[in-house]
């Protein structure tokens, strides 16, 4: 691919040759420039800070126009990103300016996870990109790039030093995304105590080893420049959209009663030298940087991750389609193992409880048999008492009978009747006592289980009654 | 001297046996008029001493507040941390003391410092120490006064806390919300809004009346001041109208003098103005100072006696005799009168009859028990 070209290059001999007249292809540059201004540009800066730190009316100074915003309220319970896409136009060129916002930001009591919003969505941008990049039939160029040019980190004027939450997002920060730190109301922070204050931030940023974005010194024309704002990092910023009348010029500036802070007064704030270096010398650099070096960082991680290597373990070039064609059938392969895994995962499940189901049919079934047959015999047992009964009860009788006859053919006595009363009322009692016994009888048969004397008691006169077993409470 | 001679006047007419036939409508002077001035006498040697907190996140303005105040260097050679140490940073609790004179009246100042709160990433419960300490203070007092020897307690009970809040934001944030919840039962609160010189006046009217909304909203018991008497002045009712519409106070405060209007003053050097800290159009500073040292420092620690440490000790009280009554080992740190018990033979019957109705409650729960297993 790309390796075997430039071989083919340097092999060649190079040669400069001067031109005899004017060619004209120095006309080239402008060619690009009609081109780029045709197509219009692209810029996207998301701002991270605190609610209420002055990130929208930063936007509204730097760009001069009223974007919507409203205000943001401190009880989110998150950290959530806001884009907005805006169409500018200033002389002929065209800008989709993209600003996102961090909403909720610094709210929170535990702060730990506040970043990770921020990074998904930097990642989603590169990632949209990259399967742009990745389809069969793509449009490049006609693709709207969101991915983040530019991060505006928003410090709180303490006059201390950074606060732990900003070290901590920086640090996730500064591999995605060119940041720019700047200081944000700097219309509370006096001369001295702002010198100190910036030192302590760049020391605090160093030793992290945080890496912020740098204005690029190796292009000639604006070396110097550059050079000379990257020792005003970060930049001090005031923002304003009202305007006050100062000497006999309207400037947009903050009213106190103690003074008129302008905006675009270089000795008030670094509001003029952010605008230089973001809006009008470095922002087709930071377009660079972003696709050039943050992109190129996510794609290698990404595809790496996925398995392509540049080169294979024989150092030959790797071809993309046959990695691709290897990486399917891999996970083709796994998928379909994975599908027998939970078939037979099923099967197993269907089976056992299969087997579960039938041994409890099994118990009922013992249960239902041994049920009846304690039922028969109870049956029967009831049944050959009722033939007892009766045959006492027949007895008895037959007794009766030959008493009677007994009593009527001797001549009536009167003790004799009331031997025979007697006879008759013991004979009674006898009956009584016999029909008791057998109640006891009864109730001796069963080991009963009650637990109290009524169940008992009721048990009997149920057996006495139906001669049916019925299951009262704590039979069995 | 008038009051002495007219007293002895005063004396003698009783002692003298002369009949009172005279029943003059004369007015006598009996003298307690002077009591004021006695109390002055007494507690211009006995000194005073005031307790007041200060809480808010690292670079609010604390410390230099506090030197405006009082006019005084309370911070030399402070050392701050940085942003990687402070990541996991846990809230310390520094007292300063210092004892300070004007006119001959003492004055013993303590100042209880909360480096830390605020600054951590997690800041769950960060204001536990705080909370912690103002109890230990009223714990403290508790065992003192409840003492056998009461001449010589130390007061370290917190008069005042002032909270600064931020005025970068629109609003209160939750951390703030949730600290003075906390805190609002435990101490006087007096809300500020810090830096007030990044806030134009309009502004800070807004601030205000959004902080005021939200305080309302969130059922917070800020310091109130009280109301004036009904017989005061009419210009007297009127600043106290002014300070009470004026909170939360925004203040501004300055370790450096500067030169203003040909004259040496407390401030801050801008390239767009000196902002004055003393200068009533630019700042609530001199509010503040007034409100807290001037006029109300008194009633700030009156307060704290009669409802902060009054609810604490009774809460304290209803702690111990409820434990009391459930472990009679427990010994009480304080004398407390024994609450009337019911005598033996009751308290054995009562426990006769619980036991009988533990072992009921156990029997029909097995049988219940039995019943459900047979049902399934």
């Amino acid at each position: 691919m790309a390796a075997t070209d430039v071989d083919v290059f340097s092999n060649e001999e190079k040669r400069n040759l001067s031109l005899g007249g004017h060619v004209g292809f120095d006309s080239l540059p402008d060619q690009l420039v009609s081109k780029s201004v045709t197509q219009g540009f692209c810029f996207n800066i998301l701002c991270v800070g605190e609610t209420g730190i002055g990130k929208s009316t930063l936007m509204n100074t730097l760009f001069n126009t009223m974007f919507e915003n409203e205000e943001a309220s401190h009880y989110q319970n998150g950290v959530y990103l806001r884009p907005r896409t805006y169409d500018l136009q200033e002389s002929n060129v065209h800008l989709k300016l993209t600003i996102v916002d961090t909403v909720g930001f610094g709210d929170q009591i535990n702060k730990e996870d506040s970043y990770k919003p921020i990074v998904d969505y930097i990642d989603t941008q590169f990632e949209n990109y990259l399967q742009e990049e990745l389809k069969i039939k793509r449009s490049l160029f006609n693709y709207h790039d969101t991915r983040i040019h530019i991060c505006l980190y928003f410090i709180a004027p303490t006059g201390h030093s950074l606060k732990s939450l900003d070290l901590v997002t920086m640090k996730k920060l500064d591999s995605k995304v060119n940041i720019i730190p700047i200081i944000a109301k700097a219309d509370t922070i006096s001369k001295s105590e702002l010198h100190k204050f910036k030192i302590k931030i760049m020391s605090e940023l160093v030793s992290n080893g945080v890496q912020i974005y740098q204005f690029p010194t190796d292009d000639d024309a604006v070396s110097e420049i550059n050079a000379s704002m990257n020792a005003h990092l970060p930049f001090a910023v005031v923002g304003s959209v009202e305007e006050v009348k100062v000497g006999n010029k309207t400037v947009r500036a903050r009213q106190y009663p103690w003074g008129v802070v302008q905006v675009e007064n270089e000795s008030h704030c670094d509001f003029v030298k952010l605008r230089e270096m973001l809006i009008r010398v470095n922002m087709e650099d930071l377009r660079e940087q972003t696709h050039a070096r943050h992109y190129e960082l996510y794609r290698r991680c990404k595809l790496e991750e996925m398995g392509f290597k540049d080169t294979d373990p024989d150092s030959q070039p790797f071809s993309l389609q046959e990695t691709y064609e290897a990486k399917r059938k891999e996970f083709l392969g796994d998928l379909q193992r994975k599908e027998e895994e939970m078939r037979q995962m099923f099967v197993n499940k269907v089976k056992e409880t299969e087997a579960e189901l039938k041994e409890k049919e099994r118990e009922l079934h013992e249960k239902f048999e041994q049920l009846k047959r304690m039922h028969q015999d109870e049956k029967r047992k009831v049944e050959e008492k009722r033939k007892e009964l009766e045959d006492e009860m027949n007895a008895f009788n037959r007794k009766k009978m030959a008493a009677e006859t007994y009593s009527l053919s001797q001549p009536l006595k009167k003790d004799k009747d009331k031997k025979n009363r007697s006879v008759k009322t013991e004979n009674q009692s006898g009956v009584s006592a016999s029909s008791s016994k057998v109640m006891m009888a009864k109730a001796n048969v069963e080991p009963l289980n009650c637990q109290s004397w009524w169940q008992a008691i009721q048990c009997c006169t149920c057996l006495v009654h139906n001669a049916a077993w019925k299951p009262e409470g704590g039979i069995f | 001297m008038d009051a002495i001679m007219l007293q002895e006047k005063l004396v003698e007419r009783l002692l003298c046996p002369r009949v009172r036939t005279a029943r003059q409508k004369e007015k006598q002077y009996v003298g307690f008029a002077t009591l004021p001035n006695q109390v002055h006498r007494k507690s211009v040697k006995k000194g005073f001493d005031f307790t007041l907190m200060v809480a808010g996140e690292s670079g609010m303005g604390k410390s230099t507040l506090v030197n405006s105040l009082f006019l005084t260097d309370l911070y030399k050679d402070r050392k701050l941390l940085n942003a990687e140490e402070r990541i996991n940073q846990t809230v310390e609790i520094i007292k300063h003391t210092v004892d300070i004179e004007e006119k001959g009246v003492k004055l013993k100042l303590t100042i209880v410092d909360t480096p830390g709160f605020g600054d951590a990433v997690n800041n769950n419960e960060c204001w536990k120490p705080i909370t912690d300490y103002i109890d230990q203070q009223f714990e403290q007092y508790f065992r003192d006064e409840s003492g056998l020897n009461r001449k010589n307690i130390q007061d370290n009970r917190v008069h005042c806390c002032l909270y600064f809040i931020p005025p970068f934001g629109h609003g209160l944030r939750p951390v703030d919300v949730e600290f003075m919840k906390a805190l609002h039962e435990k101490v006087n609160i007096i809300p500020l809004i810090a830096k007030a010189d990044c806030l134009t006046p309009n502004e800070i009217k807004k601030l205000k009346d959004r902080i005021r909304e939200e305080i309302d909203k969130f059922g917070i018991k800020v310091y109130q001041f009280p109301e004036c008497d009904s017989d005061e002045d009419e210009e007297f009712k009127q600043l106290d109208k002014e300070l009470k519409e004026c909170t939360p106070f925004a203040v501004i405060g300055s370790n450096t003098v500067v030169e203003a209007r040909g004259q040496r003053v407390r401030g801050r050097l801008y390239p767009w103005g000196i902002v004055e800290v003393e200068n009533q159009s630019h700042c609530d500073f001199v509010k503040l100072r007034n409100m807290l040292i001037r006029s109300h420092m008194h009633d700030l620690k009156d307060v704290t006696c009669d409802v902060h440490y009054e609810n604490y000790r009774a809460q304290c009280i209803q702690e111990m005799t409820s434990k009391l009554a459930q472990d009679n080992r427990i010994e009480s740190p304080i004398p407390i009168l024994p609450l009337s018990t019911p005598d033996v033979d009751t308290e054995k019957l009562i426990k006769m009859k619980d036991e009988e109705l533990k072992r009921m409650q156990e029997m029909l729960n097995k049988i219940q028990q039995q019943m459900h297993d047979k049902d399934q």
